[in-house]
């Protein structure tokens, strides 16, 4: 294999996983934009939505055709990450509005034990296999190119495209930039802000679930603490961004990918982890609101 | 058309609003006036339904809206210019106003081509993003945002405030084109001899009570008024 061709593969591959965590960046960045938090219980939305692929590919799969079990697996991981998302806001965060920050904060810490303790108690501790069909590879200029990335990359783009398109030009997309930049000034509008919120929530989650049946496709295993350093990254990613930022948690996801690949392709992949943090910290030591921090032109 | 009625609002222990009571009859240009810290702001956040009354009553239109939904209201008519203008930044002019329809099912090119011929600045900068425009400009957009929702009664808070005397002449002679199209005024200023000039009728506000009212010829030529808040 060529340089190049070692060079596109690492690139790919840095891709795949980069893809994913730009999905799951975007629920942090979205929700941090609209209410200020660090929504700490979003990694473990994936968590629940890989044991729902889990649940529809073991369970019900013996009763229906594999392509139908598969479709069931998909709705069941988008749309229970989705409910679960608005339930958490509407249960948890919702009635701490106006306390705090830091209640909020802790709150969110306290949700993501929840799901994780839950998870083991009901599921148990031990990885669940998820049995999602398998990809083909595809061969293309002498190289071979994992199936999955191709899917994890294209279904991103397709996501990133949807979601771009749904904040710049539809009207509850317009609403959300709204109230993420002046809920008082959206709510004189006549903008519901509760339900801008929680479709701020319903869009950030649904995204963790799509990411969750990637991942999973990818690395078929579902055990209840697999949210933490899948969501730890791909907040990493979103403050390298720019928390609060669309297309900054896009990149920054992209970004956290490619790095780490090129970091095992050089045969340092024990510190990959450890070079996501440094990032972490070299960022918010000199650039602390991101790639694509928003400027803040305010005047009197 | 809007009738406060004693009422009191509270910031946790803080009492701002000590049972003042106003009326606003359709077709009038109305003015509160009176200090900072009077409480001109608290009124108006409190019957938008941004803050909530602790006793009294707000009905407009005949109808009691002390405890409705902020959201719910722009519906029925009421609109808001807020203190500090309050448009959104990062958003465009166009989607600013587009903001101010997004109660009517569709932003009528009516809508926005009226607001644009009123203000043509805003046509001409209508991709730009907000934050971008002057102080002058963002007075003019959020007075034009207002008017996109089509409000019965359009309540103004310090529209004049931080801007040269030459454009606050053209503020209130846009209050004043709004006025004639039909949209009745409540209009809180701390510049009194402005507001006193163009209300039909005004109410002078110290911590959080009425503590004169008028028209605003009255309250103009009144000694008192004079005094504290014409210079003399
Ligand atoms: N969020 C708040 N929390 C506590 N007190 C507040 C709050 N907002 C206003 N107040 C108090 O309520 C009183 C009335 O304030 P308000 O903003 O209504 O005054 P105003 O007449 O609009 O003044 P200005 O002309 O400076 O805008 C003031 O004493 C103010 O300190
Ligand atoms: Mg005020």
């Amino acid at each position: 294999m060529s340089f190049w061709q070692l060079a596109v593969q690492q690139l790919i591959n840095g891709l795949q996983s980069g893809s994913i965590y730009a999905l799951v960046a975007l629920g942090y960045s979205m929700v941090y934009g609209i209410i200020t938090l660090l929504n700490f219980a979003h990694g473990d939305i994936i968590m629940v939505g890989s044991y729902l692929s889990w649940f529809a590919l073991t369970s019900i799969a013996p009763f229906v055709p594999l392509p139908v079990a598969v479709v069931i697996a998909i709705a069941m991981a988008i749309l229970g990450c989705m409910v679960l998302g608005v339930t958490i806001e509407f249960a948890a965060y919702r009635p701490l509005r106006k306390s705090p920050r830091i209640s909020l904060l802790i709150t969110a810490i306290g949700v993501s034990y929840l799901l994780q303790n839950t998870a083991q108690k009901f599921i148990g501790a031990s990885a669940k296999m998820v049995p999602y069909p398998r990809i083909p590879s595809v061969n293309f200029a002498g190289l071979t190119i994992s199936g999955v990335a191709i899917l994890c990359i294209a279904v991103t783009a397709a996501c990133m495209v949807g979601l771009t398109l749904l904040v710049k030009k539809s009207k509850s997309g317009k609403a959300m930039r709204a109230v993420s930049e002046d809920a008082d000034a959206a709510l004189l509008m006549g903008v519901n802000v509760n339900s801008t919120i929680s479709f701020t929530f319903a869009i950030g989650s649904a995204l963790a679930g799509v990411g969750s049946i990637l991942f999973i496709i990818a690395y078929p295993q579902a055990s209840p603490f697999m949210g933490g350093m899948l969501g730890l990254k791909a907040f990493v990613a979103a403050v390298l961004g720019g928390i609060g930022s669309i297309p900054g948690a896009m990149i920054g996801g992209l970004l956290i990918g490619v790095i780490e690949s090129l970091v095992s392709a050089v045969g340092l992949s024990v510190w990959k982890e450890g070079v996501v943090f440094a990032i972490l910290i070299v960022m918010l030591l000199f650039k602390p609101a991101g790639i694509m921090g928003k400027p803040t032109t305010e005047k009197v | 058309m809007l009738e406060v009625n004693n009422i009191n609002v509270y910031y946790g222990p803080i009492h701002a609003i000590k049972g003042v009571s106003f009326t606003v009859n359709e077709g009038e240009i109305v003015s509160l006036i009176g200090a900072n810290g009077a409480g001109k702001s608290t009124i108006l956040k409190t019957v938008s339904g941004l803050l909530r009354t602790k006793t009294g009553g707000i009905t407009f239109m005949g109808e009691d809206i002390s405890s409705a939904k902020a959201h719910k209201l722009v519906h029925k008519g009421l609109a808001q210019v807020p203190e500090g203008r309050r448009i959104f930044l990062r958003m465009s002019v166009r989607e600013n106003l587009e903001m101010g329809a997004y109660t009517q099912h569709e932003v009528t090119h009516a809508n926005l081509d009226d607001v644009y011929a009123r203000f043509p600045i805003l046509k001409e900068r209508s991709r730009q993003v907000a934050g971008t425009l002057s102080g002058g400009e963002q007075q003019m957009l959020a007075m034009g945002r207002a008017m996109m929702s089509h409000p019965k009664l359009l309540m103004l808070d310090e529209p004049s405030m931080g801007l040269a005397p030459i454009l606050v002449e053209q503020v209130f002679d846009i209050i004043r084109v709004f006025h004639d199209m039909g949209t009745t005024i409540l209009l809180v200023e701390q510049n009194a001899s402005m507001a006193l000039a163009h209300a039909d009728r005004a109410y002078v506000l110290e911590t959080g009570r009425v503590t004169l009212s008028g028209t605003g010829a009255e309250l103009a030529s009144s000694e008192e008024i004079k005094k504290a808040y014409l210079g003399g």
